[in-house]
């Protein structure tokens, strides 16, 4: 759907900070999460874990669990369906294992107990035989011809033969002749970086209540990015069609992409298919560190070329991710990321992913493009101090731009980037003075976004009021968002207007919770569904009126006589019109059903000042700025708490969040205390400036921002201190022990 | 899991000792309630002491103050006096966990758990702080560099339990500081610690001088010759720099998850050096 032609549109209620519709429900309590709902009869359910990072299962004995009193079932992986899809499979086996265990964490069994202790107690009688297997936890040895094959026969046709089993994926993007490129630069840099794996860390720990009968009909509450997600995974998990089971979607205690799988929706199923009771699975934090998604690990090679003027002449990169245990496409992104922001005449970018004994990888907020753009940039930088340039100007004369054809095909359109370098150049943050120590680091971040699939459900009530149904858990303040673009459609307040999450038998079909789509795709159909709705409004008010339909207008909440032919009538309030609505036809709605595209790319500039301490390797942030074209800023509180947000995970990433394996390919940090997220004394106020040039794809020019805040800040925090400390940085994270090395050798 | 508030420290005392299965004594619980819900122990028996006399009271004594042994780390920091003579002590104790852990956090518990990261016992040992201990055949002063003996273990014997923690007198021209190297800026635990608590003269020279350091050794160690390369000095580079030797000298620390042997090596050194500093402005010293 285009962008709406009106050349300045007054937006009233869009643009504005109204209140968030969850917050007293937040702070008093109230809200309803995953863990919150309990059913007469409920049992608990509780799930054994492999302590091996790699392990045949031999056998499982479930005697004596069984036969403890208040157990009422327990299931293991042949309690679950194998699908044939192999993207359900992995899920099933992801949440009970078969023939191996994969990694450290992997569910083996589970039960459901009359309480919690006798649950706990179960789980010790499960008798798990195990046959050790080698493994494998790093990236570059996982790809070794040599090493221990994680699955068997994976590998995509694209992998050359020849490899390590465990090379599942093999991409390539890019244009333009390197040899030459590379030939034409003053200075060329080549470097190889790595980065740790990182979880998402949001704070409510996965959780469901869920119920299965023998007449195979399914009840699912639990905390999810999708609820159709869950419908799917549920149904080819347990062999049951998805008209029978219907999920809903809890209030979420954040996801961040971490939430767009399932963990424990069929277990609880299978548990309570067996027992005939509703279940209850509560993860604890061990077990969502261990066993629910963190980022791919990676192992990069990123090689540019310069003119001492600083125009790159060539740039290519060699991605090595892995997504853990199965296999795994986010590469593509990263290597179609990677270059993204740049006007490039020769480049090339080459991805890889291989599996390791780790968990599944599942999306973490622009999954894939922070650590390929993280490599890039800090090359950029480094040609940059190299050659003595201005690493802004760099930027904007590399910068890409309309017209632009892309490191991965695509030629851009109305794209934010040189707007937003502009923005960062004239704050005064860009030109502050540093002190000893200090370091002021730089970077671009790019994320592509997504519309997808989404339905609404628009109800003019009879009181005048709004109802909106849409299908979206809402993880960034969408429910405010949508409420407001069916105000500011309809012309009335945005208090009149209440937007509701619907279980999975309620409405259509949605995509998940991602890509940065909801507050654009969902917010474009509610505005169309409200478009609906108004035009049968006018509808009524013609007949009413006794003119033609098109006489009518819609204008500040009111229908109009279009002009002097049509009558002299007042205007009929949307009130007026719908507490009438019975005797003019019946109840009026409106519904849109799309499949959004147009959602528009999205690029973010962020400085960061940095001081290091040179005795003990510790980083301060002393200043951080997030520079973002938002399209257009629906509701500026959230899209500024977006771009406080990914800047603080990113800000994470690059100094100490890390999963931390031992030889024995155990993790060891399934904790928060070892799993180290910044606090809020590590942190500066993160400042924003928000650009709005709007999104040609949405008729009020929104673009998703969400994902793109994530990306800038690993090579912005060690631009920062690579300037800092005088020593480049190439490993992340630069956790003090790390850092303390690279500066005193 | 029986839960027993005893009447007395005697049937305290006794109760432990006779316990045949895993006891535990319940004082601020920071440590236990966090092992029990973490599934690490699942103890038969529970004591809860705080209420017995005196666990809840910092008093004066003999110029100095007994601190009782379920006194919060909250209770602590609002305590003036307390806090003006041993300054370092007190921080120490502040910085264990979040606010809500200090309003029960208590510095016996911090000792009894037996961590070699513990943030308050490398200034309670250089304060030459004396432990109280209620055992099953009466009481006993332990001093508290006596008390750990080891990563999660004690000297103490089956029954026996610290009531209050002695912080000795000291003159005005004294004071102590203690500091901890930590990834962020808050809730986390050591990777490496140093505590200094000096004595100066009228000259503003030090007379006496103790450093003691956490996380590089099974337990928190006292540097004798740490103390001693202060002794005489107005803290200038030669006798910093021997501070800083002999603290890397002592320390013998393991590579784990949270720092390798050199980094935890190093920091000892360095936060030895800056906590000497600042307790030396404490104490009224002029560089």
């Amino acid at each position: 759907m285009a962008f709406d032609a009106q050349a300045e549109r007054n937006f009233k209620v869009v643009g504005t900070r109204v209140t968030r519709p969850d917050g007293i429900d937040k702070v008093t309590g109230k809200a309803a999460y995953g863990a919150d709902v309990s059913a007469p009869g409920m049992l608990h359910g509780r799930i054994l874990r492999s302590p091996h990072a790699h392990a045949r299962i031999v056998s499982i004995d479930t005697s004596a669990a069984k036969a403890l009193t208040g157990v009422k079932a327990v299931v293991t992986g042949t309690d679950l369906a194998q699908p044939e899809d192999e993207a359900f499979a992995d899920v099933a086996i992801n949440c009970l294992a078969r023939d191996k265990v994969l990694y450290d964490g992997h569910a083996v069994a589970a039960v459901a107990a009359t309480s919690k202790a006798i649950a706990k107690q179960a789980i010790r009688l499960i008798k798990v035989n195990y046959e050790k297997l080698p493994h494998v936890t790093d990236v570059d040895e996982a790809m070794k011809p040599d090493a221990p094959v994680v699955q068997e026969g994976r590998a995509l046709e694209t992998v050359p033969a020849g490899m390590s089993q465990n090379v599942t994926t093999h991409c390539q993007f890019g244009h333009g002749d390197l040899e030459a490129g590379f030939a034409k630069a003053d200075k060329i840099i080549e470097r190889s970086f790595k980065t740790a794996a990182t979880h998402q860390g949001y704070i409510e720990p996965q959780a469901c209540m869920a119920s299965l009968g023998s007449d195979g009909r399914g009840e699912v509450w639990c905390c999810t990015q999708g609820q159709y997600m869950v419908r799917a995974n549920c149904a080819a998990a347990l062999g049951v069609e998805e008209s029978q089971l219907r999920i809903t979607a809890s209030e979420i205690g954040g996801g961040f992409g971490g939430k767009t799988s399932t963990f424990i929706e069929p277990v609880a199923l299978a548990l309570s298919r067996k027992a005939g009771k509703p279940v209850k699975i509560v993860m604890t934090r061990d077990e969502v560190l261990k066993a629910t998604g963190p980022t791919i690990s990676t192992s990069m090679d990123i090689k540019i070329g310069m003119t001492k003027d600083g125009r790159i002449t060539a740039a290519r990169g060699e991605l090595r991710y892995s997504g853990g245990a199965y296999p795994n496409a986010t590469v593509d992104m990263g290597a179609q990321a990677a270059f993204a922001a740049y006007d490039l005449e020769a480049v090339e970018t080459v991805g890889w992913n291989a599996m390791t004994n780790r968990p599944k990888e599942i999306p973490y907020r622009a999954p894939g493009a922070p650590t390929a753009i993280y490599a890039v940039e800090s090359v950029v930088d480094e040609l940059c101090q190299e050659l003595g340039l201005d690493p802004l100007d760099v930027r904007l004369m590399n910068a890409a731009r309309k017209g632009t054809r892309s490191s991965y095909g695509p030629t851009f359109n109305e794209i934010g980037l040189v707007a937003t370098l502009e923005a960062a150049k004239a704050h005064p943050h860009y030109t502050a003075p540093l002190g000893p120590n200090q370091g002021r680091g730089l970077s671009c971040g790019f994320w592509f976004n997504f519309g997808g699939n989404t339905c609404v459900s628009l109800n003019i009530n009879d009181d005048g009021t709004i109802g909106v149904v849409e299908g979206n858990p809402d993880i960034g303040g969408s429910r405010a968002s949508i409420s407001m673009m069916a105000a500011e459609e309809l012309g009335v307040p945005y208090d009149k207007v209440r937007t509701v999450i619907a279980d999975t038998s309620s409405l259509g079909f949605n995509d998940i919770t991602d890509g940065s789509r909801v507050t654009f795709a969902v917010g474009l159909a509610t505005i169309e569904a409200a478009r609906a709705a108004i035009k049968e409004m006018c509808r009524r008010v013609a007949k009413i009126w006794d003119i033609d339909e098109e006489a009518v207008i819609w204008e500040d909440g009111c229908a109009k006589p279009a002009g002097p032919n049509a009558g002299t009538h007042p205007p009929m309030t949307l009130a007026e019109i719908a507490a009438i609505a019975g005797k003019t036809g019946g109840p009026i709605a409106g519904h849109h059903e799309v499949n959004a595209d147009g959602a528009g790319v999205s690029f973010g500039v962020h400085l960061c000042d940095t001081e290091v301490d040179r005795e003990t390797g510790a980083v301060k942030i002393l200043r951080y700025t997030v520079f973002q074209d938002a399209g257009k800023a629906v509701h500026p509180d959230y899209v500024e708490g977006q771009m406080q947000g990914g800047a603080v995970q990113g800000i994470g990433w690059a100094l100490n969040e890390e999963y931390i394996y031992g030889e024995d390919g155990r993790l060891q940090n399934a904790g928060f205390l070892d799993y180290r997220v910044p606090v809020a004394s590590d942190l500066p106020p993160i400042e924003t400036v928000i650009l709005e040039i709007p999104n040609p794809g949405h008729p009020y020019g929104v673009r998703g921002v969400g994902e793109t805040p994530i990306v800038p800040p690993l090579a912005a925090v060690s631009n920062a201190v690579s300037r800092a400390a005088g020593v480049r940085m190439t490993e992340l994270p630069m956790s003090p022990p790390r850092l303390l090395k690279a500066m005193t050798g | 899991m029986r839960y027993v508030k005893p009447q007395s420290f005697e049937a305290a005392a006794t109760l432990l000792h006779e316990e045949a299965g895993i006891a535990r004594i319940l004082a601020g619980g920071t440590d236990v309630l966090v092992q029990l819900k973490a599934e690490m122990v699942e103890p038969d028996l529970m004591v809860d002491l705080k209420h017995l006399p005196g666990m809840r009271e910092i008093v004066a004594e003999d110029g100095g103050f007994r601190v009782g042994a379920a006194v919060s780390g909250a209770e602590m920091g609002e305590h003036a006096a307390l806090k003006a003579m041993w300054p370092g002590v007190v921080e120490g104790v502040e910085l264990i966990g979040s606010s809500q852990v200090q309003s029960r956090a208590t510095m016996a518990g911090n000792l009894c758990t037996g961590s070699p990261a513990g943030d308050s016992v490398p200034a309670m040992v250089t304060a030459g702080a004396v432990a109280r201990v209620q055992g099953p055949d009466g009481v006993r002063d332990v001093p508290v560099v006596d008390i750990p003996t080891g990563p999660g273990k004690n000297s103490l014997a089956k029954g026996e339990f610290i009531t209050s923690i002695l912080l000795p007198a000291r003159p005005d021209t004294a004071s102590d500081a203690y500091l901890r190297f930590i990834p962020r800026t808050e809730m986390d635990i050591a990777v490496s610690s140093a505590a200094v608590s000096l004595e100066l003269d009228s000259d503003g020279v030090v007379t006496a001088a103790h450093v003691a350091v956490g996380a590089v050794a099974p337990t928190v160690l006292l540097v004798q010759d740490a103390g001693v390369a202060l002794v005489g000095s107005k803290l200038d580079d030669a006798a910093i720099a021997g501070l800083v030797a002999a603290v890397e000298a002592a320390c013998n620390p393991i590579t784990d998850k949270r720092g390798t042997i050199e980094f935890r090596t190093k920091t000892a050194g360095v936060l030895a050096k800056r906590a000497a500093h600042i307790a030396y402005a404490r104490a009224g010293g002029q560089a």
